[in-house]
């Protein structure tokens, strides 16, 4: 069953704008799944006509098999949305805002109220339960509308952006529970720009930019496709001279910093060796950028206007 | 599991009690203002300068002016609540909240037109019982007077829907009861009979919906009306439906809402 299918979807703004060129994309139900993009490239467009937030020029989008257009009351009630800006009255207390949103989905109130109470504990807004929503910082701001979201139970939550200006600590603890609503059955989408987000968390990816689909695969499909990776070396001491290894693309960054692109084929065993037989001690090595951000800009770079 | 006509009713009274709450929540903007401004309006023009003025259509001016000046409360903050209330959901994008929802458009303005409507009652109430420190308000046809309060909230309440749909800016709710709907409710036969006025105006005066009102509201307290009341119903209705389709109209092209 296919929890989104958006069949030649297409968006022209009123100013001329094509933001969406025709993309057509599945994601499967149950699944979790990256939609990934530049700034403007068109994911937010696609997220608002499937959220009904804007509308469409043309295509088709069905939610569970329910056409939008046609049945938007029955489409809608599968959609949960975090928003990548925050939207909510920040007038009404955090429980009020919980409660009304249920109560817009058709959720009795004797249904929402333990629900509400069930997700401000999971996402530890119970202690706030009774303030302004204005009132909150932002981490909390940010995981009230993953509460709202989730209020009415969705089949298929989408999450634009939702660990934007978060600190590494929740952004971790809101992973953990998007991995635990994932496994309990809900389908959900997220666009971010963190990429190790989306490599951690996410089955399948679609890569958009320039309002088309560039990329469409699962995650592991798409990562088999890295052909080398940089790391970054710090020396123990400056180095004296040039360094020149063969078959291995290196360059000096810094005084005690080495840039080094290592080949899928080749193994990083070799490259310590050598260093070692050169006298050289690395103290530390890490990425220069994880995988999925290389290979993001590989396809993005391909798609720049020449 | 609730049917889709139970939901439907959830989503309704959901959105009528958050507007509710809404203007209770701010009563000191919404509730008080009216209250003293209308007391101020008795006191001035009913007491003070009215036991100067006189009979007007055979009554008391107090008593002639108090309905117009009920209606006028009404008519203010039917049509002030919805327009920002919906706009102030347009300018924090919470607006969202419903417009992503399975709530059809019909139930949107529903419920923001009853959310407007309830203010302008309430607010009517309140000086209603202000009135009755200054006069008697007798009511002589009570079907009358509760129906065409109803539908005048109704009627203004869209009013402001549609106002706020428009609007960019909160200037913009401001501008049209400034330079429209204030000029039309003093115009609107509130403090005078239209007989009073030369041909000429008397036959602009009918031009102005507001009259329609408060001369059938007057006539259900006081029993007398410069309008046939039957033809001031049918006018309100006609605007209600008028009002009613235009709005459904913006909300299904997402005029103002929607990209």
């Amino acid at each position: 069953m296919k929890a989104l299918s958006i069949r030649h979807l297409t968006k022209v703004y009123n100013n001329g704008l094509k933001a969406l060129d025709g993309i057509s994309l599945d994601v499967e139900q149950g699944d979790f799944f990256a939609l990934l993009g530049p700034n403007g490239a068109g994911k937010s467009t696609t997220i608002g006509i499937i959220t009904s937030l804007i509308t469409k020029t043309d295509g088709d989008v069905t939610v569970f098999g329910i056409d939008l257009e046609t049945n938007p009351e029955q489409a809608k009630t599968y959609l949960g949305l975090v928003p990548q800006e925050f939207n909510f009255n920040g007038f009404e207390q955090v429980k009020h805002i919980l409660i009304t949103q249920a109560g817009y989905y058709g959720m009795p109130a004797y249904e929402a109220e333990p629900r509400a109470d069930k997700l401000l504990k999971q996402l530890g807004l119970w202690e706030k339960r009774s303030t302004p929503s204005r009132a909150l910082s932002g981490g909390m701001k940010r995981r009230l509308m993953i509460a709202r979201a989730l209020i009415h139970e969705p089949k298929l939550l989408i999450l634009d952006e939702p660990t934007a200006g978060v600190d590494i600590e929740l952004r971790r603890s809101m992973w953990l529970f998007l991995e635990q609503i994932n496994a309990q059955g809900t389908t959900i989408i997220l666009t971010t720009h963190y990429l190790e987000e989306a490599e951690n968390l996410c089955r399948n990816i679609a890569i958009i930019d320039q309002g088309s689909i560039v990329e469409n695969t699962d995650m592991k499909s798409l990562l088999n496709r890295l052909d080398k990776e940089t790391f970054i070396l710090d020396l123990e001491s400056p180095l004296t001279e040039q360094l020149k290894l063969d078959n291995i693309d290196i360059t000096q960054i810094g005084p005690t910093t080495l840039e080094v692109v290592i080949k899928k084929e080749d193994a990083l065993n070799d490259l310590f060796v050598t260093l070692t037989q050169q006298g050289i001690t690395v103290t530390s090595m890490k990425n220069k950028a994880n995988r999925l951000e290389e290979l993001f800009l590989s396809l993005v770079e391909k798609t720049e206007p020449k | 599991m609730p049917t889709q006509g139970q939901r439907r009713w959830i989503a309704f009274s959901t959105l009528l009690t958050r507007e509710i709450r809404r203007f209770i929540r701010i009563w000191p903007q919404t509730l008080l203002p009216p209250a003293i401004t209308m007391t101020l309006y008795f006191v001035i023009f009913g007491n003070l300068i009215g036991s100067r003025i006189g009979q007007m259509s055979g009554f008391n001016y107090i008593d002639y002016i108090a309905p117009g000046i009920i209606m006028m409360a009404v008519i203010n903050n039917s049509y002030a609540n919805v327009a920002s209330s919906f706009f102030s959901a347009k300018f924090q994008n919470h607006i969202e909240e419903l417009l992503i929802a399975p709530i059809p458009n019909y139930l949107i303005l529903a419920g923001y037109v009853a959310g407007g409507a309830a203010r302008g009652l309430l607010v009517g109430l309140i000086v209603t019982v202000v009135s009755l420190f200054f006069t008697a308000l007798p009511v002589q046809h009570l079907f009358m007077t509760l129906s065409m309060v109803f539908l005048s909230a109704i009627m203004f309440a869209l009013g402001g829907f549609i106002n706020a749909i428009y609007a960019k800016s909160f200037d913009e709710i401001a501008i049209i009861p400034t330079f429209i709907l204030t000029p039309l409710t003093y115009l609107g036969g509130i403090f005078y009979s239209i007989d009073l006025l030369p041909e000429f105006w008397q036959q602009a005066s009918l031009f102005n919906p507001i009259l329609y009102m408060v001369n059938a509201f007057r006539y259900g307290f006081l029993g007398v009306s410069d309008i046939p009341v039957s033809f001031a119903f049918s006018i309100i209705i006609l605007c209600i439906v008028g009002l009613t389709t235009f709005a459904l109209y913006l909300l299904n092209k997402g005029t103002g809402l929607r990209h």
